[in-house]
């Protein structure tokens, strides 16, 4: 069994384009959510959203990648360009055949659909752009980053709705602490705030109007956000033989099913997620600091969160801190996990946890220390990332500090 | 057909039970609707009558509609529709 670390972080979302811009935004616990803009918005209830703004895809792709590439995917590869150049590494020979890229998204080319479907539907257009497809598909934004970067190894994509991003990080970590590949780029991708994004999860009536404010007695919904969150996972031995910055170790993860219902959490099946990353990385539960929550902010999942956060943790539920940055960035959906990872990191590199902004009222159901609308100092060495996604599929993932 | 026998017509059919048997008084609860049948029967009511139904899944409590029986359902329904055509 190899020990798996992560050597390179990159990011694009509501908050910022890059680490360090998101990292002093969360620092600050400031609130990227704000006036959705795109086409046909007014005809929407839910006009809130963590929109990625001052982005000009022009200014970063030319125009033969930007008729490859959905949103999502140009995501992927401003986080992917800024993880692997952090990282130092390059791939050629053995290390290019056995690295790979797993990424997790949802909607995948979601914004491409829409356009697309507009057109013949709408507008009545009878013929597409003849890259529609390879445009939309959910492994694009994987393969563009193999291609970019010569990886030749295991790729592919994983969608669990909002727990894509924390099954394709788990799955990355399982290959790499097994030998089997010497790196992975993995992390997830999202973009699916456009007319038709926004219209579906309006009609599930959880979408808050106004603001996520997770664990707050008077939260009243999620708010969507998109972005991307990529990193490099790489064995321990091999970092340390290049010298290479360690920003942190992936220590454990579990992954389970409710097998229940379609869209309601289940307590047991988040706990046993919970317990099963702490088992997987043999962390005395004592020892967790901090948990990124998956904090919707909607009523089923945070009271359900902080019940199987008590269950799991027991005592140590009441000592540890806990909170939800989509607060700040929105829930990216199948790339959530990946840019809440970045709070993980800050928490155990810079001590700093990352805040629940938004929050108003005590909630007696959600009775833990939520770090509430102020980011805090705090020397901690082991923290979690949950993820619960609809469909009852639950993700967690351990980091311990190195 | 008046809105009340509409409205038991589509909560009926979710419950997948005959509208003569959907009492006044019932909870949803009581006809084993759960969260997602009532967002789906909301959206059927809403298609039905071309209204919008102030309801968040969220804090049920809150919102502007009732939902704690058929009849407070019926009720609520019936105002929207007597709004809009007002």
């Amino acid at each position: 069994m190899k020990r798996v670390v992560i050597t390179g972080a990159g990011t694009i979302n509501a908050l910022g384009r890059g680490v360090p811009a998101t990292f002093e935004a969360m620092r600050e616990g400031r609130c990227g959510i704000g006036e959705l803009e795109f086409r046909d918005v007014e005809r929407l209830a839910i006009r809130i959203g963590g929109q990625v703004k001052g982005y000009e895809p022009e200014e970063t792709f030319n125009r033969q990648q930007l008729a490859l590439y959905d949103r999502f995917t140009q995501f992927a590869l401003i986080a992917a360009r800024e993880a692997i150049a952090q990282s130092g590494l390059e791939f050629h020979g053995d290390m290019a055949d056995r690295s790979g890229v797993v990424l997790g998204t949802s909607g995948g080319g979601l914004t491409t659909q829409d356009e697309n479907y507009r057109s013949v539907y709408e507008e009545g257009k009878n013929r597409v752009h003849p890259f529609v497809v390879p445009k939309l598909m959910n492994n694009a934004a994987a393969s563009h980053v193999s291609m970019e970067f010569n990886l030749r190894g295991p790729t592919f994509t994983v969608a669990t709705a909002c727990a894509s991003s924390n099954h394709a990080m788990g799955l990355a970590f399982q290959m790499v602490r097994s030998g089997a590949c010497p790196a992975m780029i993995t992390g997830g991708a999202e973009s699916m705030l456009c007319f038709g994004g926004v219209k579906a999860w309006e009609g599930l009536r959880v979408m808050s109007k106004d603001a996520c404010r997770p664990f707050s007695a008077n939260r009243n919904g999620m708010v969507q956000g998109e972005g991307a969150g990529v990193y490099v996972f790489e064995d321990y031995d091999h970092a340390r033989a290049r010298g290479a910055d360690i920003l942190a170790e992936v220590v454990g993860f579990a992954m389970t099913s409710d097998a229940a219902d379609i869209v309601m959490p289940s307590k047991q099946g988040a706990a046993r997620a919970i317990s099963g990353a702490l088992r997987d990385g043999r962390i005395d539960r004592d020892e967790v600091g901090y948990i990124n929550a998956h904090g919707t902010g909607t009523a089923a999942n945070d009271k359900t969160e902080c019940a199987a956060v008590a269950d799991a943790m027991g005592p140590q539920a009441d000592r540890l801190m806990i909170s939800s940055t989509k607060s700040m960035h929105g829930h990216c959906i199948g790339g959530t996990g990946a840019v809440e990872l970045l709070a993980c990191i800050m928490a155990l590199r810079d001590g700093v946890i990352a805040p629940t902004i938004g929050h108003e009222e005590f909630d007696a159901e959600c009775a833990l220390d939520v770090v509430p609308n102020e980011a805090r100092e705090a020397d901690v060495s082991v923290v979690l990332s949950n993820a619960f996604a609809f469909g009852g599929l639950n993700a967690v993932l351990a980091l311990r500090k190195v | 057909m008046s809105v009340k026998d509409k409205v038991i017509e589509i909560i009926a059919e979710q419950a997948v039970l005959e509208p003569s048997d959907v009492a006044m008084e019932s909870t949803l609860e009581d006809l084993g609707i759960d969260s997602l049948g009532l967002v789906e029967s909301i959206f059927a009511i809403e298609e039905a009558f071309d209204i919008s139904v102030p309801f968040n899944a969220n804090e049920p409590e809150q919102s502007d509609f009732d939902i704690s029986s058929v009849s407070t359902i019926v009720a609520g329904i019936e105002k929207l529709v007597a709004e809009q055509t007002a």
